[in-house]
C-alpha cells in the first residue's frame, strides 16, 4: 500500500513538474539542449527562403541558417523543428519561447530591435523594393520610370516607399494598388501597368508566374533598405552569439574558400584563419558554450554562404538572383563577417 | 360460336414524338423561343467544355519532375505539380515512413462507415457504438502514436486531406447531439437551463469562425496556467465542434417548432415522460424534417476546415497554397491546377454527402402523395 502511495506521490509529482512554466528567456541554450532540437520560426512559404519541397522537407536561405545554428550546437543540421508563423505572430512566439529563434524574412528595423524586446543578430539577405518592367520598354534603370503605372500590394511600405521615391526625383507616377500579391501580379501580366514593384527577392519569384518570364526584367536599383536577418529573444547573449556567428562561420567560411566538399581536407590546411575556424585552433566554441568544431559541422552539413545562396536563390535555380548586394565584402557586396580570431 | 371482341393492336405512336428525334422537338425545339434558348445554351455549353477540355487534357503536362515540364507555349494544366505534391496534399507532412497508419484508420473507419449507411445491412446499434466509441480512440492512438511502439507523430507535422478529414468529421460527429441538447434547451421550461443555451447559441452565432479560432488559438492559452499547452489542433476541434453545434441547434429548433402541440399532448396522455416523448415522438419526426437543413450545416462546416489555416495548421486548401511557394514549380499554371485540384476534392466529398442527405430523405419519407 505504501509503495502504491509513493507510486503516485511520484507521477503527480511528475505531472506537476511538467506543467511548470518553461523559462525559456534565460538560458536559451541550455533549454534547447535539454530538449535535444532547436525550434525555429520560418515563413509560412516564401520561395528561396522557406519554402516546401516534394517530399514536404523544409528549403531555403532561412531554413538553412536554422539547420546551420542546429549544427553548431548538436554537430548535426537534422535536429531542428519548423515551425511556420505568420507576419503578424511572429514575435509573439519568439518572445513566449514558442520558438528559440526566427529565421523568417524579417526587416531589421530601429524599432524593432529597440522596442519588441527582440535582438536581431545579423543579416543574411540583403534586401530592398525594387522594380519589374518588360524588357522590351528598354528600361535599365529606376530613374526612366517617370509617367509610369505601378502595380502593388495596398496598405504595405511597398506603396509608401514608391511615392517617396517618385516625389523626391520629381516623377510622376500612377499607383495600382491590389490587396493580393497574386492579383497584383496578374494585373501586371496582363498588361494593366508599366512596372510591378515589391521587395527584389519576391519580384525574381513572382516573375515565374508570368506567361513569359524571359519578357521581363528586374531592374537592379533598389528604392528601400530591407536587411533580413535572424531574431532572438532580448537578454539572452550567450544564444545570440551563437546564431550571429553561426552564420559569420558560413560567410568566413566562403571567403576563406572552405565548402562543404573540401572542409575534410582542409582540416590539415596550414592557414591560421582556417584552423581557427575548422575549431584546430583556439577555443571559440567553448566560449560560446558549445563545441570547438562547431563551424566545421556548420560546413559539413550546410556549407558556406554561398553554397547555400546558390543552392536556394542562386543562378542555377528558377529564381536565378545574382549574388549582387549580397556578395563577399571583397567582391563587392555588402556581406562583412568579422574574423574569427 | 361467338366472336369475341378483339381490340386491334396498338399503332405505334406517330414518329415526331417518339425516337431521339422526338425527344429533341418536344424538349428542345417546342416553340421558337425554346430554339432559341436551347442554341444560346449549346453554345455556351460548347465554349465551356472547349476551354476546359483544351486546358485540362489536349493543353496540358502530365509528366515531368520540376517546372520546365509545364512551360510550354500554350500551356494548360500542370498535373505533374499535382502528381508531385500528391502525397503532401493528402497527409501533410506525416512522415511518409508512417503513413500506413493514416491508410489504416481511413480504410477502417470506412469499413466501419459504409454498412451504417446502407439501410438493408443490420448490426446498426453495435455499428454505431464501434463507431462513437472504439474507433475515435483507436483513430487518436493510431495517428498521434506515441504508444505501442508506434512513433510519436506530432499534430503539427498532420497537413493537407487528413486534417481537414479531422477537423470536419469531428465537428460534424460532436455538432450532433450537442446542437440537439441545445436546441432542447433553448425550449426547455427551466429558466436557467433555457437562457444558459440561449446565450451559449446567440454567442457563438453571433462571433465568425475565424473570430472562434482565434480566441481559441490566441485567447485560450491566457487563462490556462503558464507552461500548460494544449495541442493547436485539438484548440481548433473545440472550436469548430462549439461553432457547428451552435448552428445545429438552431437548425433542429426550427424541426422542433414545426411538430404539432398534439403530438406532444398525444404522447403525454399515454403516460410518457419528457425524455420518452422527445426521444420517440418528437426527435424522430424533427430530425426527419430538418435533414436538408442538417446535411447544409454539415457541407458548410466541412467548407470552413479551410479557415484553419489562419491559425498555422495546414488543411487542403492550405498545404496547396503553401506548396505554390515552391520555386522549383512556379509556372504560370501552377496555381489555377492545384485550386482546381482542391476544388475537385472539396466538390466530391460535398457532392457524396448532399446526395446521401437526398436519398435518406427518400427513404424516411412517409408523405402519402
Amino acid at each position: 500500500m505504501k509503495k502504491l502511495a509513493e507510486i503516485f506521490a511520484a507521477s503527480a509529482a511528475l505531472t506537476l513538474l511538467t506543467l511548470l512554466p518553461v523559462r525559456a528567456a534565460e538560458d536559451t541554450l541550455q533549454v534547447v539542449q535539454q530538449r535535444g532540437y532547436v525550434k525555429c520560426g520560418v515563413s509560412q512559404g516564401l520561395p528561396g527562403f522557406s519554402n516546401p519541397d516534394d517530399k514536404g522537407n523544409w528549403n531555403g536561405i532561412d531554413v538553412d541558417l536554422c539547420r546551420a545554428v542546429a549544427a553548431a550546437v548538436f554537430g548535426t543540421d537534422e535536429k531542428v523543428k519548423f515551425t511556420p508563423l505568420s507576419a503578424k505572430e511572429r514575435f509573439t512566439a519568439l518572445q513566449s519561447g514558442e520558438v528559440d529563434l526566427l529565421a523568417r524574412n524579417t526587416t531589421w528595423s530601429m524599432h524593432r530591435d529597440t522596442a519588441l524586446g527582440v535582438d536581431f543578430t545579423g543579416v543574411n539577405y540583403y534586401d530592398g523594393q525594387g522594380f519589374m518592367v518588360r524588357a522590351e520598354l528598354g528600361i535599365t534603370s529606376t530613374k526612366e520610370l517617370d509617367g509610369a503605372s505601378l502595380c502593388t500590394n495596398l496598405g504595405t511600405t511597398t506603396e509608401l516607399n514608391a511615392a517617396d521615391y517618385f516625389r523626391t526625383h520629381n516623377m510622376q507616377y500612377e499607383m495600382v494598388a491590389f490587396e493580393k500579391a497574386d492579383e497584383a501580379v496578374s494585373a501586371y501580366n496582363t498588361g494593366r501597368c508599366d512596372a510591378y514593384t515589391t521587395d527584389q527577392s519576391a519580384l525574381y519569384a513572382q516573375r515565374l508566374k508570368l506567361t513569359d518570364p524571359k519578357a521581363h526584367v528586374v531592374l537592379p536599383q533598389i528604392i528601400s533598405k530591407e536587411p533580413l536577418g535572424p531574431v532572438v529573444r532580448q537578454g539572452d547573449n550567450q544564444w545570440g552569439d551563437i546564431v550571429r556567428w553561426s552564420h559569420n562561420a558560413m560567410l568566413n567560411a566562403e571567403e576563406l574558400g572552405v565548402t562543404s566538399s573540401n572542409v575534410e581536407t582542409m582540416k590539415s590546411s596550414t592557414n591560421p584563419s582556417i584552423k581557427r575556424l575548422l575549431g584546430l585552433d583556439g577555443s571559440f566554441g567553448a566560449n560560446m558554450g558549445i563545441s570547438n568544431d562547431w563551424a566545421y559541422h556548420i560546413i559539413r552539413t550546410v556549407g558556406n554562404y554561398a553554397e547555400t545562396f546558390e543552392r536556394n536563390v542562386g543562378k542555377d535555380t528558377p529564381l536565378g538572383i545574382a549574388r549582387g548586394v549580397n556578395a563577399l565584402w571583397k567582391d563587392g557586396g555588402l556581406q562583412y563577417a568579422p574574423p574569427i580570431r | 360460336m361467338s366472336a369475341t371482341w378483339q381490340p386491334k393492336p396498338a399503332r405505334p405512336a406517330p414518329t415526331h414524338v417518339v425516337g431521339v428525334w422526338g425527344w429533341m422537338r418536344q424538349n428542345l425545339f417546342a416553340t421558337p423561343g425554346d430554339v432559341l434558348l436551347t442554341i444560346i445554351a449549346a453554345l455556351a455549353l460548347y465554349y465551356t467544355i472547349d476551354v476546359v477540355f483544351h486546358w485540362a487534357i489536349i493543353d496540358a503536362s502530365f509528366s515531368g519532375t520540376d517546372r520546365t515540364a509545364c512551360l510550354k507555349e500554350v500551356q494548360g494544366a500542370c498535373w505533374p505539380f499535382i502528381e508531385a505534391k500528391f502525397g503532401q496534399f493528402i497527409y501533410g507532412r506525416y512522415p511518409e515512413a508512417e503513413r500506413w497508419r493514416v491508410d489504416l484508420v481511413y480504410l477502417i473507419g470506412f469499413v466501419g462507415l459504409v454498412p451504417l449507411l446502407v439501410p438493408q445491412i443490420g448490426w446498426k446499434r453495435a455499428n454505431v457504438i464501434f463507431m462513437l466509441g472504439p474507433f475515435p480512440i483507436f483513430a487518436f492512438l493510431m495517428l498521434t502514436g506515441g504508444a505501442f511502439g508506434l512513433v510519436a507523430v506530432e499534430t503539427t507535422d498532420w497537413g493537407g486531406l487528413l486534417v481537414t478529414l479531422v477537423v470536419a468529421i469531428t465537428g460534424i460527429v460532436a455538432s450532433l447531439p450537442l446542437g440537439i441538447l441545445l436546441a432542447l434547451g433553448r425550449r426547455s421550461e427551466m429558466s436557467i437551463v433555457r437562457s444558459l443555451c440561449i446565450g451559449f447559441i446567440e454567442i457563438f452565432r453571433g462571433v465568425p469562425l475565424i473570430t472562434v479560432l482565434f480566441m481559441a488559438s490566441v485567447m485560450l492559452p491566457l487563462f490556462l496556467p503558464d507552461g500548460v499547452n494544449f495541442d493547436k489542433l485539438m484548440r481548433c476541434l473545440i472550436g469548430v465542434a462549439l461553432f457547428s453545434s451552435a448552428y445545429m441547434a438552431e437548425v433542429i429548433r426550427g424541426g422542433l417548432q414545426a411538430i404539432p402541440k398534439g403530438q406532444y399532448e398525444a404522447a403525454a396522455a399515454l403516460g410518457l415522460g419528457y425524455w420518452r416523448v422527445t426521444g420517440l415522438v418528437v426527435l424522430p419526426q424533427a430530425l426527419k424534417m430538418t435533414i436538408p437543413g442538417i446535411v447544409n450545416t454539415f457541407i458548410g462546416l466541412f467548407k470552413d476546415t479551410t479557415l484553419v489555416l489562419i491559425v498555422g495548421l495546414f488543411d487542403l486548401l492550405g498545404i496547396v497554397q503553401f506548396h505554390f511557394t515552391d520555386a522549383s514549380w512556379a509556372t504560370p499554371e501552377t496555381h489555377i491546377t492545384g485550386y482546381v485540384f482542391a476544388a475537385f476534392v472539396f466538390w466530391v466529398f460535398c457532392f457524396a454527402m448532399s446526395r446521401y442527405s437526398i436519398f435518406m430523405e427518400n427513404r424516411l419519407s412517409t408523405d402519402r402523395d
